[in-house]
């Protein structure tokens, strides 16, 4: 009896010995933390080359047009993060730094596809386990009826937990008119969430800048939580069209100079129009001027014969089939249409 | 008598790092996470009360591990165990099963006699976990 529980023991270390194997098979353990020396020369430049930030803050550059304080800020955040791995690594007291952020600003100004970015700049960094972006609305975290809303909203905590968590137009939260409303219960789960789990998630909550503002007064403890607010203002009409030829550019389609000319012209013409939304009007214009095209190469004489030039450039009338041009003004009715 | 049952269980607890690493690794595979609990340990109470609804999409262990910590809150005189299930087709089963908490004192098992036809006799396993904690121990 006694040498069978002595046998089983030893199993059971063996058992053990295994685990820890499998377990480091499973993820690199990390490496024990070892503390420079007062005097050791920490390359900065070094470590933000071997993070990889560089690629993504350069595709940043490359694939968003202007946003110029909002890349000044990602690139302070980025600096922030990786001096304080340094101070870490000389045994400096550095506390994380929160990163939960509010984008402000109009419709179609780039705040999904910058959020996107950071989180890949924060998985960079290692301020975030995975970097993945859960993007919400207020119908994903508040329930329907009471008790629906607190396991809503906490399935999403979870499931955005490790990377960042992205919620769309959440002035919707709070509705002040109702005073039952159960935006608040949801509301209240991400404060505590926000202050407890800083380590686990990064919350970054957008909209427009007025609704933003007053959410923000009649919910004080988000504008203190929040570190980083950064405004998204509008494009400029040259920038506009430097999005539109990026946004033509991944497709194999190219502007001929005429119908350079008269992007532009519809450009100006669009702005001044109500339900103006940046780029993703920009995105829409594109798409109907592609459907011209087609048509009017489809419709053309049936001997006429096309080369690659042909399917790829779009020309002026493609666009000045606009009803912007045809109206140039246009009254409510008809600018959902546009 | 302290209850073996799922993987892992012959090991001492694991930390709550530990508990991390593992189910890392399960929602590496895609299994769906769900945490159980129970007063009854018995071998075939298979299917153990759910605490909440599985956790499918999930990216990061800490969310199973605020969720493991509540329930730890709310019971911490039962068993509780995480279960990660694999819907790949052709398994479609739980794939592994492990006890994160466990009561402060087991007290195992009592086995019952019935006497019945003839000078037959059948047995029993009893747990009786949830009886003495209605003691109020």
């Amino acid at each position: 009896m006694h040498s069978l529980h002595r046998a089983l023991l030893r199993k059971v270390e063996r058992i053990e010995g295994a685990l820890t194997v499998s377990e480091s098979g499973l993820k690199p353990v990390d490496p024990p933390e070892k503390k420079a020396s007062d005097e050791e020369v920490i390359d900065l430049h070094g470590e933000y080359e071997a993070s990889n930030v560089q690629d993504v803050l350069d595709r940043l550059d490359r694939e968003l047009v202007g946003l110029h304080p909002v890349k000044t800020r990602i690139k302070e955040i980025a600096a922030l993060l990786l001096v304080d791995r340094a101070r870490k690594s000389f045994g400096l007291t550095s506390e994380t730094p929160t990163l939960h952020m509010s984008f402000t600003g109009n419709p179609g100004t780039g705040k999904t596809t910058v959020a996107m970015r950071i989180a890949e700049i924060l998985h960079c960094l290692d301020y975030v386990r995975e970097g993945h972006l859960v993007s919400v609305t207020r119908d994903d975290l508040v329930g329907q009826y009471i008790g629906h809303t607190a396991p809503k909203t906490k399935e999403v905590i979870k499931k955005a937990m490790g990377g960042v968590l992205f919620i769309d137009e959440a002035y919707y939260l709070y509705r002040p008119e109702n005073e039952r409303d159960y935006g608040q219960e949801a509301i209240e789960i991400l404060l505590q969430v926000m202050e407890n789990n800083r380590d686990d998630l990064v919350v970054i909550l957008a909209g427009y800048k007025e609704r933003m503002d007053t959410f923000f007064q009649s919910n004080p403890g988000f504008r203190s939580r929040i570190a980083h607010h950064i405004d998204f203002p509008d494009y400029s009409a040259d920038e506009l069209l430097e999005i539109g030829q990026l946004l033509l550019g991944q497709q194999s389609y190219c502007l001929s100079e005429a119908g350079e000319k008269a992007f532009s012209e519809y450009i100006d013409l669009r702005m001044k129009l109500p339900q103006f939304a940046n780029g993703r009007s920009i995105r829409n214009a594109l798409d109907r001027a592609r459907l011209r095209q087609a048509n009017r190469l489809f419709n053309s004489s049936l001997s006429q014969k096309f080369v690659k030039q042909d399917l790829m450039t779009l020309e002026a009338e493609d666009f000045y089939a606009s009803r912007v041009f045809a109206e140039g003004k246009l009254d409510r009715a008809q600018v959902f249409s546009i | 008598m302290r209850i073996t049952q799922g993987t892992f269980s012959f090991l001492p607890e694991l930390t709550d790092e530990q508990i991390k690493k593992q189910v890392k690794y399960c929602l590496d595979q895609n299994y769906a996470v769900n945490i159980e609990y129970t007063d009854d340990p018995h071998p075939r109470n298979t299917y153990w009360e759910m605490w909440g609804l599985p956790m499918f999409d999930l990216k990061d262990p800490a969310g199973v591990l605020m969720e493991i910590n509540e329930c730890r809150k709310t019971y911490p005189e039962h068993y509780i165990r995480v279960g990660a299930f694999d819907s790949e087709r052709g398994t479609e089963s739980l794939r592994i099963s492990f006890i994160v908490n466990r009561p402060s004192h087991e007290p195992g098992f009592r086995l019952e006699r019935t006497e019945t036809d003839g000078r037959c006799i059948r047995y029993t396993a009893h747990s009786y976990a949830r009886l003495s904690e209605s003691r109020g121990r």
